[in-house]
């Protein structure tokens, strides 16, 4: 169904990376010279789980004349910000450089294309927000990252691949949790992989399809890896937004955790609470995909499931193709539920954007 | 009420159980550090043998990554999912307001206020000299 009003927040839309030229300004001489002089600088960084040209990644009538999906600003702001209504739009540039070895060279281009989003893009329109795009391999340059970006309110996450190059809780990566904590900054754990390892358990997929659908397990290998490594504990004021996660796992992951956890919760002195309580306070999923049937009431029985209405963020996941026309709620939700998600969870998820006074009005009180 | 002789104390020294079927029952008689408790061999939770499961200490809550045994020999941890439960209360420590373990009295008695009665004393010849454990069902 449609949102039933306007002045919603959008948790995840993904202009398309800019083309290595446009970020060459922002880096220091030697990096510039060096991406030129290898001829780096005319490589793809096409993500392989994010390859613009498959139909997924671009809606059909989302794509614009010329270039990639997400890469004209002028067709972004008309049909993931003007038509949706929202107030706020928050960017997840999804660049390869994230999955670069070398992690000097990764941390220069993300460090340029985080300039480039704050000084390019995000200027462009004053509903856009951003994302600060690490690498972990060095976790004191994505501290040092964090905190040369986190000055600029208009950053308001910290954006990382659901896949890296170890289990997410590992205390090697504290030092990034402790520095966006202390920013105010959410992680954003966005579907994707840096391919260090077999996205499924089992080994390498053929296809792209078991790469994807496989997604959600990322996801929950993640969130088990963070609750039973203490960052929950350790960071307080930390929340986890996972990004295009499928949304419709988290029940039976909740499920599955607290059994086990009742077992064998020695291993974790830390772990003081039902597991399920923790997760309900500290992570968020945006909405985008929502991987369920269309039936409104088996959708309200899976809703229910989440025994929580302050978990899902609002999300249209622009470009990418996971509804038709602006269908982006699912059926069955109730008006409650799309107020929570769309304006009441984003403003308390993001201290950092500005809640406007009034309330959102009701679209036909707009057109009346 | 009655009152069963189960056991001469040293037959069961302290860090050590008997599990002993009296009156169609199975109980668990445990010395804790050389105080006696008597546990129903039944899990609460699922119904396992409880008192076959091992004696353990209490893991203390701490903050991440710190690790400490507290009370070590005072729990039973069931042999079927774990869960522990207080030997000489029968409390869980795991879901502790919806399970607890069935608890009986028992009791060290000399042998000669013994045999002034009453008892059952089936198996047990009692030596007026000699402590023996007893067990009220």
């Amino acid at each position: 169904m449609k949102l039933p009003f306007r002045g919603a927040v959008d948790c995840d839309i993904h202009p398309a990376p800019p083309p290595m030229s446009a970020l060459l300004p922002f880096m220091s001489d030697y990096w510039s010279d060096q991406l030129q002089n290898r001829y780096i600088d005319k490589f793809g960084f096409t993500l392989t789980s994010h390859n613009p040209l498959l139909a997924i990644h671009g809606r059909p009538d989302w794509r614009p004349k010329t270039g990639t999906p997400g890469s004209d600003i002028d067709v972004l702001r008309a049909q993931a910000l003007d038509d949706f209504g929202s107030a706020f739009a928050i960017c997840n540039v999804l660049h390869g450089a994230t999955t670069l070895f070398h992690g000097d060279m990764a941390a220069a281009i993300l460090g340029a294309l985080n300039d480039w989003l704050a000084k390019e893009l995000l200027p462009r329109d004053r509903r856009l927000r951003g994302s600060i795009s690490v690498t972990l391999q060095d976790p004191k340059l994505a501290v040092a990252e964090i905190e040369r970006c986190a000055d600029n309110q208009d950053f308001v996450q910290v954006l990382l691949p659901a896949l890296g190059e170890l289990p997410i809780g590992r205390r090697l990566y504290w030092p990034v949790f402790e520095a966006a904590q202390r920013a105010g900054l959410p992680i954003c754990l966005h579907a994707g992989s840096l391919y260090r390892q077999a996205p499924m358990g089992n080994g390498w997929p053929s296809y792209f399809v078991e790469d994807y659908v496989t997604q959600a397990t990322a996801f929950e290998g993640a969130l088990v890896s963070l609750l039973a490594e203490g960052v929950f504990r350790k960071f307080p004021d930390l929340t986890f937004v996972l990004a295009e996660s499928g949304v419709t796992w988290l029940p039976q992951f909740v499920w599955r955790q607290d059994k086990m956890w009742l077992g064998v919760r020695t291993e974790l002195p830390w772990i003081d609470r039902v597991p399920r309580e923790i997760i309900r306070e500290r992570v968020r999923m945006t909405l985008q995909p929502f991987d369920a049937p269309s039936d409104a009431r088996v959708i309200q029985r899976i809703v229910e499931h989440f025994e929580s209405d302050d978990i899902l963020l609002f999300s249209t996941d622009y470009p990418h193709w996971h509804f038709d026309g602006d269908d982006v709620v699912p059926d069955g939700f109730t008006s409650e539920l799309i107020r929570k998600i769309a304006i009441d969870n984003p403003y308390a998820t993001y201290a950092r954007l500005p809640r406007p006074v009034a309330p959102a009005r009701n679209r036909t009180e707009v057109s009346a | 009420m009655k009152r069963y002789v189960v056991a001469a104390v040293p037959e069961i020294p302290p860090g050590t159980h008997k599990i002993i079927e009296v009156s169609g029952r199975e109980v668990g008689v445990f010395n804790v550090n050389g105080a006696f408790y008597a546990l129903l061999n039944r899990c609460p939770h699922g119904g396992a043998a409880l008192c076959k499961g091992t004696v353990v200490g209490l893991v203390r809550p701490g903050g991440v990554g710190e690790y400490e045994l507290i009370r070590k020999g005072e729990f039973l941890r069931c042999p079927w999912h774990g869960w522990e439960f207080e030997i000489s209360s029968g409390q869980s420590y795991c879901d502790p307001t919806k399970v607890k373990a069935r608890k009986f009295d028992v009791a060290v008695e000399r042998g000669d206020d013994l045999v002034k009665g009453p008892y059952v004393a089936e198996t047990y010849n009692v030596a007026i000299e000699n402590d023996y454990v007893v067990l009220t069902l």
